[in-house]
């Protein structure tokens, strides 16, 4: 009895306690980052550059999603409104869900799942073929050069996709909208805009910073610290999506909650 | 006497339990050219990481030109990495780069140099390992021992002082590897440069080696020509070069 008890709690006792210490290694990265983030010299170029690949990467993907996601939500409820009366409601219910909670979250996830797998596959590949050690010999701070850079490339890039995905999921819900009713494209806009106020916008784009700086600075963790040659590579990359994402839906939960509690009057 | 550019005393590393360098002491002086040898395992790679401080030592002391590198903060450690090249295993080129870029990558981020200072020395260091046509290729469009030429035309563009070469010919064939040794020779005579070496290979050894020593248990072993240690009575080096001296006698 011992025995089949030990051999089913040992791997998940050994899968917490090595997620935590991801954790804990993923804090002082992060602490590393803030120190290093101020120190000279300041890679513009790189930045830039990771900003335009990263956003360009995953710009159609975020789109489509956003896309379907407002035409999907809008289709599913139409009808739930159009049953207790209230069909006038659905542009602004659709645009507060959307502003909130869907569009930063949906674009956040899928941000993740593109971008924290590849910084974690591309950083790790580095590490292991000794790519780190020689700009480390060299005389550069790769942490500085690699990490720093993409950390920050992604916090800054996720905020504007979330905003093109939030534009692109209301035009899906809008075609969603006039393939069974009569309503024009500015009535649908005028009742979002008068439905979505200030307090449900900035946090729900404020947020995104926090989501964009855990997609990178996950799969720049993970990558930096692969071992175990292509294996690990490997793992780097399929770990970060997982994390990341997991993070993502932590942090989101806290945020809401910090929102509701700075902004009282949001309902 | 000649000056020491690399001296360390009573070194030690551990990996959890795994004792791999034990009290390990040497002296390189100016323009020698030292072969560490070793069965795998054996930290002869984690010696040299140690020198770069890519890796830190559990106790002991490593002066390059009579400077503690333990000492040092990152700042100097980077003014001292400047005058030391390091081959990897692997060469360690950067995927995502050309090959003029790999070249042009340390002095961009260390050296105030012109364009055109940073073109000629391109050239010449791509010139010196014979490879001036793969100047625009990337590192996959290369084979192994091109890879290896342009991992040491990178390491001496800056000009270093002294050279770390970690397995310089693994992986490559005898006649790419006799190549690649001669090469090392050569530019070692051009650029005046001291250097250690890490390797299995005993041909390697001859061609570049005056002296070596051979690391086992954590300890150095055994120090000499390359000469003594060949013809040397001893068991543990009989067994070592028995299967390395057969394979070159074939080759010469």
């Amino acid at each position: 009895m011992q025995l089949q008890n030990d051999k089913i709690f040992a791997p998940t006792q050994q899968r917490l306690i090595s997620f935590f210490d991801t954790l804990a290694g993923l804090f002082i990265f992060s602490i590393r980052f803030f120190k290093e983030i101020f120190l000279p010299p300041y890679e513009v170029v790189e930045i830039r550059k990771h900003m335009i690949e990263l956003g360009m990467k995953t710009l159609p993907i975020v789109g489509v999603t956003g896309f379907i996601i407002g035409l999907v939500m809008t289709m599913q409820l139409q009808p739930v409104l159009q049953r207790f009366g209230a069909e006038a409601f659905l542009p602004g219910s659709i645009g507060i869900t959307i502003v909130r909670e869907l569009g930063p979250v949906i674009t956040a996830l899928i941000f993740a799942g593109r971008v924290s797998s590849g910084i974690g596959a591309e950083l790790g590949s580095m590490r292991v073929t000794e790519q780190i050690d020689a700009m480390e010999v060299s005389g550069v701070n790769p942490f500085r050069l690699l990490v720093v850079t993409r950390v920050f490339a992604t916090t800054f890039i996720l905020p504007i996709l979330t905003v093109y995905v939030i534009f692109i999921s209301l035009i899906g819900s809008y075609i969603a909208v006039v393939l069974v009713q009569n309503m024009t494209w500015e009535y649908f806009i005028g009742r979002i805009i008068f439905s979505v106020e200030f307090a449900d916008a900035v946090p729900g784009i404020l947020k995104t910073f926090v989501f964009g700086f855990i997609i990178g600075i996950v799969g720049a963790y993970l990558g930096f610290n692969a071992k175990n040659g292509t294996e690990g590579v490997g793992r780097a990359s399929t770990t970060s999506v997982v994390i990341s994402s997991l993070l993502i839906l932590i942090f989101d939960m806290v945020l809401v909650k910090l929102t509701l509690w700075l902004w009282p009057n949001v309902r | 006497m000649l000056d020491s550019v690399v001296r360390i005393n009573d070194l030690h590393k551990s990996f959890d339990d795994l004792v791999v360098l034990d009290g390990v002491s040497l002296n390189v002086e100016v323009g020698q050219n030292m072969v560490v040898f070793g069965r795998s395992g054996t930290g002869k790679s984690v010696l040299l990481k140690c020198l770069m401080r890519l890796m830190l030592p559990d106790s002991g002391e490593i002066f390059i030109q009579n400077i503690n590198v333990l000492n040092l903060d990152g700042k100097e450690l980077n003014e001292l990495r400047k005058d030391i090249g390091f081959l990897f295993q692997g060469s360690a080129l950067y995927d995502s780069m050309t090959v003029r870029e790999n070249l042009e990558f340390p002095l961009i981020r260390n050296f105030n140099l012109e364009q055109d200072e940073m073109n000629k020395r391109v050239h010449r260091v791509l010139e010196a390992v014979d490879l001036t046509e793969a100047i625009d290729k990337m590192p996959s469009e290369l084979s192994g021992g091109m890879r290896k030429r342009i991992g040491l035309a990178r390491s001496i563009i800056t000009e270093p002082k002294l050279m770390l070469y970690d397995e310089p010919t693994t992986g490559l064939d005898p006649i790419t590897s006799k190549e690649i040794s001669t090469l090392i020779v050569d530019l070692q005579n051009a650029f005046k440069m001291t250097s250690i070496i890490v390797t299995h290979d005993v041909l390697c050894a001859k061609i570049i080696a005056d002296c070596a020593i051979v690391l086992d248990d954590g300890h150095i072993v055994h120090e000499g020509t390359i000469e003594e240690l060949l013809t040397a009575e001893d068991p543990f080096l009989k067994n070592f070069f028995s299967d390395e001296v057969i394979k070159n006698n074939g080759r010469n």
